[in-house]
């Protein structure tokens, strides 16, 4: 035990041991001079032509920033990853996040300030104020929207046909859908028609579906008061047509627990008929969930009683710990990659030209980010190199722009559609559920989170 | 029946007088250089890199959580203390009375089917002459299965449909379809279900393994009684089992108590709240509704757990204690 070799053996393990741990939490330093930055590109399990495309912008991008080296991340957008990442110090330093979540992340104060940037760049007016809205606190900004969808009803056309339907003439009126869902049904055996219940997308559906007719689930005083107004006509009537859709049509399917990501695995495997999500989904649909083009359409969610369409989207933003240099490239970066794509005719044509060339979509219907003259511009330039199927969408082209987008309701947005989860739940998994005593009790937990 | 507990008892007895004469008193003299030169340094070197890993990896994330229930951060700036706010935030969410009767509810199914199966699996089986070897590798099979994967297969095999693979076996034998997990009475059940298949392998092998320390002398004596097979069960095997029966009842408890990847996989805590567990609601609170914003509630719920654990365990300790003794 004594001798020395053993002592310096058992020594030096220790250190390799110790060695190793340090090397685990090595941080990447630039050489070279080069500033590099870590940038969100593709969920895992994004087709391999998505990276094609990115690899070439890469190029494109460091051609004409030299100081800059992109290091491209593979990333989705997921609460447990982002506070993981955070904490961990791994978060990309550009990245993008939905607007249902960026309220939350800007009441815990976990978004980078970029207002000088964005008034630098020119953009402050220029954004649509509905969209900005979602990413200001008083009169900072803390993101680009650089992407906004408005909610859509998407439906599969050969499930229309095999049940008889006519694709090119999809349900106008929340009637309509509920007999095109039935006539699925009965013809198919697929659901008709479904929604979201799952992960809080029960609760961001039924916020839509109330927008759609009308109503609100949240009064905002401005002055960070809100009033829960969850037990409205609104919301009752959206609950009792989906009770009636389960209960009386059993025309829902069987699978009552599906968030953003099953629905969308669900449609594209043919097994439902329509159902309602953002507009931009159908990139997705195609580059991660397999959907043959040729079912998809697409139109716009019914909008009665002085209702309008619950818009949302996405914005760029930077990590809370970059650093100044760091920043300063995020933001040319985000400039470049995002946003000059929107305004210029060069940059829009670039874009589309490496995206089509690697047959991603191109021209998927969104809502503008900046005005509605810009966005329509912005798609004749890009003509020659849309390859949607926009002629299957004509119905939500044509009719968006004759419904007002509603913004999310911004108090405690994600705790509070937890909450409604569990009501459409109940809904469709119990026959007998009390729509009003349910709508109550929720009504009352929103309030007391509302007032903390 | 000849044999008496005396010999084996006598060594250990001897030895257990030995050492505190000996050895107790020099110790306390001992100085650092006595301890060097007895070969101190290598036995730290040598201990060392278990003392780094512990600290890292298990210790010190135990102490910061701890640290953590009792402050707010966003895992940006300083946290600020904020006393016992967070428990009883926690204890004011409407939804913990819940996660606490359903995760109870979960650990009493568990027990009512999982305990018992594995027991009765062991026993047939070790009653079996022929490929055993091949009983048992059928047996363990689940365990080896990834239990994420066992999770998305079975929920396959619960679709709700009336083509569904439960539903289309039962329409075999004339039951209707049976909403699986898609209805708050029955989506626990189906939980159990899976879990129960999947863990019962490796029960069914440590049983197994128990049984064949049961002497087979009193097997025999029983079989010259007259005994039938189950007042053998009953009489002998149960009996010579209990130690173990115990250990594996705690430790079940304790695995229960802290169910996640069932409800988070097939049910995420639906429908209607039915299958939320302690361990979901840990989860929501730091991922789901706050994006790790409240990572305080988080962690001040996984303390409390923590302690229910612990006294469980102590439980454990102190009646194991009494039973290898005894």
């Amino acid at each position: 035990m004594k001798s020395p070799r053993t002592v310096a053996i058992a020594g030096l393990a220790a250190f390799a041991m110790v060695g190793a741990l340090a090397a685990c939490s090595a941080g990447g330093g630039s050489d070279s001079g080069k500033t590099e930055l870590r940038v969100a590109t593709f969920p895992p399990g994004a087709d391999e032509a998505a990276y094609t495309a990115f690899a070439e912008q890469e190029k494109q991008f460091e051609k004409a920033h030299p100081e800059i080296d992109i290091i491209g991340v593979e990333y989705e957008w997921e609460g447990p990853t982002f506070a993981v990442q955070l904490a961990g110090g791994s978060l990309p330093d550009v990245f993008t996040v939905p607007f249902t979540d960026s309220k939350t992340l800007l009441e815990n104060g976990q978004l980078m300030d970029v207002t000088d940037e964005v008034a630098e760049l020119g953009y402050t007016d220029k954004f649509n104020p509905i969209l900005l809205d979602a990413v200001k606190d008083g009169d900072r900004i803390y993101g680009f929207p650089r992407q906004a969808y408005a909610m859509g009803l998407h439906y599969n056309r050969t499930l229309f046909e095999e049940a008889g339907l006519d694709p090119d003439n999809p349900p106008a009126t929340w009637d309509e859908i509920r007999e095109a869902a039935k006539t699925i049904s009965e013809k198919t055996g697929k659901a008709g028609f479904m929604e979201m219940t799952q992960n809080n997308t029960g609760g961001w559906q039924l916020v839509a579906a109330t927008a759609a007719r009308g109503g609100s689930i949240q009064e905002d005083h401005g002055d960070g008061t809100y009033t829960s107004t969850i037990a409205n006509d609104a919301t009752k009537a959206h609950l009792q047509y989906l009770h009636d859709l389960r209960w009386e049509d059993n025309s829902l399917g069987s699978n009552f627990l599906l968030d953003w990501g099953t629905i969308n695995q669900e449609f594209a495997a043919g097994n439902i008929g329509m159902y309602s999500s953002g507009s931009d989904v159908y990139t997705a649909l195609v580059r991660d969930f397999s959907l043959d083009p040729d079912d998809y359409g697409l139109t716009v969610v019914p909008v009665e009683d002085g209702g309008g369409t619950l818009g949302g989207g996405d914005i760029a933003v930077v990590s809370p710990t970059a650093d100044d240099e760091t920043k300063a490239a995020a933001v040319t970066w985000i400039d470049w990659f995002y946003m000059q794509k929107l305004l210029d005719e060069d940059a829009a044509v670039l874009d589309a030209k490496t995206l089509a060339e690697s047959d991603q979509a191109v021209g998927t219907p969104v809502l503008p980010v900046l005005d509605r003259e810009t966005y329509e511009e912005s798609l004749t330039w890009i003509e020659p190199y849309i390859n949607v199927p926009r002629d299957q969408m004509t119905p939500f082209i044509e009719g968006v722009w004759d419904q007002t987008p509603m913004g999310e309701p911004k108090g405690k947005t994600q705790e509070i559609y937890a909450l409604l989860d569990t009501v459409v739940q109940a809904v469709l998994t119990e026959e007998n559920a009390d729509i009003d005593a349910l709508l109550e009790q929720a009504d009352a937990d929103a309030q007391a989170l509302l007032d903390e | 029946m000849t044999l008496t507990a005396k010999p084996p008892a006598a060594p250990p007895a001897g030895g257990d007088d030995v050492p505190p004469a000996a050895s107790a008193p020099p110790r306390r003299r001992r100085g650092i250089r006595t301890w060097v030169r007895g070969g101190g340094l290598s036995t730290l070197a040598f201990l060392a890199p278990m003392l780094i890993v512990f600290t890292v990896f298990s210790w010190s994330p135990i102490v910061q959580s701890m640290v953590m229930s009792l402050q707010e951060t966003n895992l940006l700036d300083p946290p600020t203390w904020v006393g016992l706010d967070n428990f009883a935030h926690v204890l004011n969410d409407p939804l913990l009375g819940t996660a606490v009767v359903n995760t109870l509810y979960f650990a009493l199914l568990a027990l009512l089917f999982g305990f018992p199966l594995p027991i009765l699996v062991a026993v047939l089986m070790s009653e079996v002459r022929r490929a055993k070897g091949f009983y048992s590798a059928l047996a363990y099979l689940p365990v080896v299965v990834p239990p994420v994967v066992a999770v998305l297969l079975w929920k396959v095999f619960y679709d709700a449909s009336p083509t569904g693979l439960f539903n289309t076996i039962l329409s075999w034998v004339g039951i209707p379809p049976q909403p699986w997990l898609q209805s708050s009475a029955t989506a626990m059940p189906s939980l159990v279900l899976e879990a129960t298949w999947a863990a019962a392998g490796g029960a069914i092998i440590i049983y197994l393994a128990a049984l064949l320390s049961v002497p087979p002398e009193l097997y025999d004596a029983a079989e010259v009684d007259g005994a039938t097979i189950w007042q053998k069960v009953w009489n002998v095997t149960l009996p010579q089992l209990r130690g173990i029966l115990f250990i594996m009842l705690i430790l079940q408890v304790i695995a229960t108590a802290q169910v996640f990847l069932e409800p988070y996989l097939f049910t995420g805590g639906g429908p209607n709240n039915a299958t939320v567990t302690i361990l979901l609601l840990i989860y929501r609170y730091a991922f789901q509704n706050s994006l790790g914003g409240d990572y305080g509630e988080a962690t001040a719920l996984s303390v409390m757990l923590a302690i229910v654990l612990a006294l469980l365990s102590w439980l454990y300790f102190k009646l194991t204690e009494r039973w290898s003794t005894s």
